[in-house]
């Protein structure tokens, strides 16, 4: 004899059945895209990255290595060495003055009365530029001689010099960025209670310190988004080396997904591509992780 | 009198907010240069490309010489397929799964969940190589669908048609389930119309995103007739000499770039709320 407690729960399990079923129906499509494109790939480089698969094994076939890939590309690879502190310093570089940059945009356009559109425009268009047409833009404008700067200092040949191609070209990746970050921003500040501002004017705070004590803290959320795309572009945005460097010269300007490219399409060194499509992988994943669980979750779930 | 009181406050600027006006308007205007310099550049006789000083009348001559010179028009046609077709899949699974996870109840719904996370956290762009073997595995290599296919789902449009979703009111989909409304229906009749802002908003990042695509494009076009702008771009400033006709570069990069731009300074409202919503929030 079943009580009517178990007949309930079992008419919403029955329930729960059914509606799991439509629910994967539903969500069928993408999952099998994620699936193949985004899943797969992960363990799929994993794997490929423990062979040796180059045009030395192009008759053998892959050759089992184990982790070896991974110990050249840390102790022999000079040119992985190299692309993965550029990496780094990009990141570092880019990220915070990008940040700093959005912020004060953002803060400006809140703030002005005329001219609104006229600066927004100003400092968002870049975002909507194709790298491609970016490259080809500041490459004219890095030109020696030739080029707007060529125009002021025709002796400056700042991306053919090893100590000056990165500077100049973050210079150029702020430019595309900070724009984009600002829209978050922007978004971020409508989103404070004018209350907040009244409040910390009554306690006698000037605007620096309702900036430090109201603002900022406040835009924290938007804060954590914002880190979490700046450092996922600064290992993205590759498609200007294309056309600008190359990576040169001598490597001064790689990134590890230029290196890829490199590896896979140029050199078709498929193992070795591939480890360093796992290091890509684990660095970001390190990235989000980290701002998740240090961070206040609600950015994401809220 | 109505304006005095304005300019007399405007004049009230104390003088480290002047020092913030004069150095954020400078900033938009260095900000501008690059492009005011490409536009120059791809208007002006090529005579003058190198004297910054010159002066003339506009001159469509460069584009004339850079549209003879490359098949742009199949360029365009190609990316115009790889956004539409982008877009009209996207909009079907984003629609299908948001509604999936903003409604339904079901088992392994927060794995599923962390899977579409993934997608954010490691986007396809560094996936290139081993997506390119599934692509050629597939036969898709330089094809458009292969081009496409990896995109077919978006995890952030999905999150934000979850996010709207959640805002509908769940009354309306009661009412329209007791009135006798299938599924399918219920999804284009109620939910659809409601959600069109935030699919301009999705559609918006993503038609950016795709027109601006490059690299992974790169790798798996390789013939002229299948190549979308960024690379024929690439590929045609490549095809100079170092130094050489900038002019006809700046018109070719003024042909890729200007579409997505015109469109941002005419709804630039539109284009500033969607990105402001890409945000996960």
């Amino acid at each position: 004899m079943q009580t009517n407690i178990q007949r309930i729960d079992q008419a919403n399990r029955l329930k729960k059945r059914r509606t799991t079923w439509l629910a994967w129906l539903m969500l069928l499509p993408s999952m099998i895209i994620l699936a193949v494109f985004t899943l797969y790939p992960i363990g799929e480089s994993v794997y490929m990255s423990l062979f040796k698969n180059n045009m030395s094994t192009f008759v053998t076939g892959p050759v089992w290595v184990g982790l070896q890939n991974y110990v050249n590309l840390f102790t022999r690879d000079a040119v992985f060495k190299k692309a993965f502190y550029n990496n780094l310093i990009i990141a570092a570089v880019t990220i915070p003055s990008s940040v700093t940059l959005a912020v004060a945009m953002a803060l400006f356009t809140n703030k002005v009365g005329r001219g609104k559109s006229f600066v927004r425009v100003a400092y968002f268009y870049p975002a909507l530029l194709p790298m491609v047409a970016v490259a080809n833009i500041w490459l004219f404008i890095y030109t020696p001689m030739y080029g707007l700067l060529g125009y002021i200092a025709p002796t400056w040949r700042l991306l053919e010099n090893v100590d000056t191609v990165q500077w100049a070209l973050i210079i150029m990746l702020v430019w595309k960025q900070a724009g984009y970050v600002m829209i978050f921003y922007i978004s971020g500040l409508q989103g404070i209670d004018q209350e907040m501002y009244e409040a910390a004017k009554i306690d006698g705070a000037n605007s620096v310190q309702a900036f430090w004590h109201v603002t900022w803290p406040m835009l924290k959320p938007t804060t954590i988004y914002v880190m979490i795309i700046t450092m996922t572009n600064a290992y993205k945005m590759v498609d200007h080396l294309y056309i600008m460097t190359k990576g040169g010269p001598d490597n001064a300007s790689n990134m590890l997904l230029f290196y890829v490219y490199q590896k896979a399409f140029d050199q078709s060194n498929v193992g070795v591509a591939s480890a360093v499509t796992v290091v890509l992988i684990v660095i970001l994943l390190l990235a989000t992780v980290v701002q998740f669980y240090t961070q206040d979750k609600r950015t994401f779930y809220a | 009198m109505k304006t005095k009181t304005a300019s007399s406050r405007r004049w009230k600027l104390s003088p480290p907010m002047l020092v913030v006006y004069v150095v954020m308007f400078l900033t938009a205007i260095v900000f501008l240069i690059p492009l005011v310099w490409m536009v120059r550049t791809a208007f002006i006789p090529s005579e003058h490309t190198t004297n910054l000083l010159a002066i003339d009348w506009p001159t469509l001559d460069n584009f004339t010489r850079v549209w003879q010179a490359a098949p742009w028009s199949t360029y365009y046609i190609n990316t115009f397929i790889i956004v539409g077709g982008v877009l009209a899949m996207q909009f079907f699974t984003v629609v299908l799964a948001g509604y999936a996870f903003a409604r339904l109840d079901f088992h392994l719904k927060n794995t599923l969940f962390i899977l579409f996370l993934l997608q954010i956290m490691i986007a396809a762009d560094v996936l290139i190589l081993p997506n390119y073997k599934t692509i050629s595995a597939l036969g898709l290599s330089n094809t458009l669908l292969g081009a496409m296919l990896p995109f077919f789902a978006s995890a952030m449009g999905t999150f934000l048609i979850r996010q709207t979703i959640k805002t509908i009111p769940y009354e309306l989909e009661e009412a329209a389930k007791i009135d006798g409304c299938s599924l399918p229906r219920l999804l284009l009749q109620i939910y659809v119309p409601l959600l069109v802002p935030a699919l301009i908003a999705h559609g918006t990042i993503a038609a950016s995103y795709q027109w601006n695509n490059f690299l992974w494009n790169l790798i798996v076009i390789n013939s002229v007739a299948n190549r979308p702008l960024t690379v024929g771009l690439a590929i045609f400033a490549m095809s100079y000499e170092t130094g050489a006709q900038w002019s006809d570069v700046s018109a070719a990069t003024f042909l890729v770039a200007a579409p997505l731009l015109t469109l941002f300074f005419v709804f630039q409202k539109r284009f500033v709320h969607s990105f402001a919503h890409s945000g996960i929030k």
